[in-house]
């Protein structure tokens, strides 16, 4: 295995035959780790007509696509998708695999790294390649799985020294989608599927679908609110509050479990990270694995009633003050400024 | 027809309460210095494989993968309805990560085989990571239906599950034995039945007699055990060798991911700009906005 080339592989995921945001994400991610290693960055596709997602993958350096193509393979399906690419990783020992952080990814992810009994670390915000001393033992360029942990008290890094693959989930929007100015010219690499009974013991027998009506990655400004908005009927003003600056709503983990928000509107590790022009963190505390979500917007105005809340810490503007006062106060303020 | 249920559940810190103390220096948590609390989304499991039982008969059964101090979460389970607990620990057990976890798990399930339907929590909140359900589904060969936010129907060897995808949901048939994992959504959890608290608050399991013995000089935790057996509050704990399992493959060792580094997280210096919570500071801020080139 150490002599030849390292690979970093992608799990593209699809569903009715689109591609998911992530799995670009990822590839932009993945080309990188793969110049550190000196190796290849590869895509595994699984699916139905698969042909063009396959091609456009060569745009972010992708120079083996591993195809199965199959009509029955069309729809997301555990057994046959994780036998796929167990069967794969087990075959071609690549040093990477990289999941999006999606129901798909984390459904699949934990049953190939069982079967191949590899390391994976959940919802990495950030990963390195880098030498690394364990345990008085020398590796040479280890994934570096960086997490925040333990109730956002910690950011831990987490490697896998005598694992011979090395597996993480990446949320959506953790890492920057870069494709080629030209793509490569990649090859695609048929995989066989054998259909076998297992595959019908879970059977898809109804689906609906929404195309997400909520795009917070792409929204230039974003009105967030937390636990600190105190319940469902205040944490309503941040509606009107985007309305009238043209912005999108969000929500910290705690403002979802609270039931304020729903959890498409997710800002965070376990959420959507969103790099806005403009962030405005209402009744947030700012608990690391929020932060991480946030803190590379332009600019960040935050308005918490605790001047020791974290939150102030990341923000360009801070307003020490009662939600429910200075919201209605801001509203005032632009419409007689702008309108 | 009657279906037999495990559900996996675990005893988590209350993450919403941790200090800087309960990080030991090799990476992983001292839990004995953190409080604890049911993992909601295992309560929630339990509280599906119980409705299950209401609407078709057969049994509930729980088992938790944790030190003493577990044995708590487990007569929660019995005051909920389970009609048995079984605590599965061993020093050995201790520092696992995900796939040493379900290693352990999966050797348990099958000691406890048969059964129809494995329910667990989607995730714990103290890792987030949902990996240790689908990882014990794949030792088993179980198909797995992850996300579950509700049970529509079983039905001979079949259950009927919707389950949440990005945007929308799925409606999923599964050939039993399955294994599913359950989203907060999915139910709220009965109380505590008065009656099962009373009748299983000296319940107890081995690990806890063997303590009791001790404080109390006998030499012998057996004869304890016994009365315990005899009054139907014995909780059984499963050890390393009841398992019969690979040392090298649980705990620490038998992990493939380790903690290389924490730091504690610093807050840069505040350097942002106060506005104050007044009509003028709004106008200020707007201005400066505009300024920015965000606004206008």
């Amino acid at each position: 295995m150490s002599d030849t080339q390292q690979e970093v592989w992608v799990f593209i995921e699809q569903r009715e035959g689109k591609p998911a945001e992530v799995s670009f994400e990822l590839l932009s991610k993945g080309r990188k780790l793969a110049e550190s290693l000196n190796g290849a960055l590869k895509a595994v596709l699984i699916g139905h007509d698969m042909q063009d997602l396959a091609t456009e993958t060569f745009r972010y350096g992708v120079t083996e696509v591993l195809l199965a193509d199959h009509p029955e393979l069309a729809h997301y399906n555990t057994l046959p998708y994780s036998r796929i690419l167990s069967e794969l990783v087990d075959e071609y020992q690549p040093r990477i695999v990289l999941f999006g952080g999606s129901f798909i990814g984390r459904d699949l992810a934990p049953r190939v790294a069982s079967h191949t009994r590899s390391g994976l670390t959940a919802d990495c915000t950030d990963l390195q390649i880098s030498d690394v001393t364990y345990l008085r033992k020398d590796y040479a360029q280890l994934l570096l799985q960086i997490r925040p942990a333990f109730g956002g008290n910690i950011i831990a890094t987490i490697i896998c020294p005598d694992s011979p693959v090395q597996m993480a989930t990446v949320r959506e929007g953790v890492m920057e989608k870069i494709p080629l100015e030209q793509p490569v010219e990649g090859r695609i690499t048929q995989v066989r599927y054998e259909p076998d009974d297992v595959d019908h013991l879970v059977r898809i027998i109804a689906r609906h679908h929404e195309d997400s009506k909520v795009n917070l990655k792409a929204a230039p400004i974003i009105v967030s609110g937390g636990y600190g908005m105190g319940n469902f009927q205040n944490f309503q003003i941040l509606y009107e509050l985007a309305r009238v600056i043209g912005g999108e709503v969000a929500g910290t983990r705690a403002a979802v479990d609270a039931g304020f928000i729903d959890h498409a509107r997710q800002v965070g590790q376990t959420g959507v990270t969103v790099r806005p022009k403009l962030y405005i963190a209402c009744g947030i505390s700012g608990a690391i694995q929020h932060r991480a979500g946030m803190a590379d917007s332009n600019k960040i105005i935050a308005i918490n009633d605790d001047p020791d809340a974290p939150i102030f810490g990341v923000c360009h503007y801070g307003i020490v003050g009662d939600v429910m006062d200075v919201i209605p106060m801001l509203i005032d303020a632009y419409k007689h400024k702008l309108k | 027809m009657s279906y037999h249920s495990i559900v996996m559940v675990k005893q988590v810190p209350d993450t919403a309460n941790i200090s800087g103390q309960v990080m030991k220096p090799d990476g992983t948590v001292n839990r004995s210095k953190l409080p604890t609390i049911f993992n909601p989304e295992d309560k929630v499991a339990l509280e599906l494989a119980l409705q299950l039982r209401d609407r078709y008969d057969g049994t509930v059964r729980v088992v938790t993968m944790g030190p003493l101090k577990a044995s708590d979460l487990l007569r929660d389970c019995l005051y909920m309805g389970a009609d048995e607990a079984i605590l599965v620990s061993d020093r050995k057990f201790a520092g696992a990560d995900t796939l040493a976890t379900s290693y352990v798990l999966a050797e348990t399930l099958r000691k406890l085989a048969p059964y129809d339907i494995i329910f667990a929590g989607r995730q714990a909140i103290d890792g987030d990571t949902a990996q240790v359900g689908p990882q014990t589904a794949e030792k088993l060969a179980l198909p797995q239906i992850t996300y579950a936010e509700a049970i529509l129907e079983a039905k001979d060897r079949t259950i009927t599950v919707r389950r949440k995808i990005d945007h929308g949901f799925e409606v999923l048939e599964g050939t039993l034995p399955l294994l599913i994992t359950v989203v907060k959504d999915a139910a709220t959890p009965r109380p505590f039945r008065a009656k099962r608290v009373m009748a299983y608050k000296n319940a107890r399991t081995l690990l806890e007699l063997e303590k009791m013995a001790e404080a109390n000089s006998l030499l012998y935790s057996d004869q304890l055990k016994d009365e315990y057996v005899s009054k139907g509050l014995f909780i059984p704990t499963l050890t390393a060798d009841d398992l019969d399992i690979d040392s090298s493959r649980c705990g620490l060792g038998g992990s493939p991911t380790k903690v290389h580094k924490i730091e504690s997280v610093v807050l840069g210096g505040s350097t942002h700009e106060t506005i104050p919570a007044t009509k003028e500071g709004m106008y200020g801020l707007i201005d400066k906005l505009m300024d920015d080139h965000i606004f206008g």
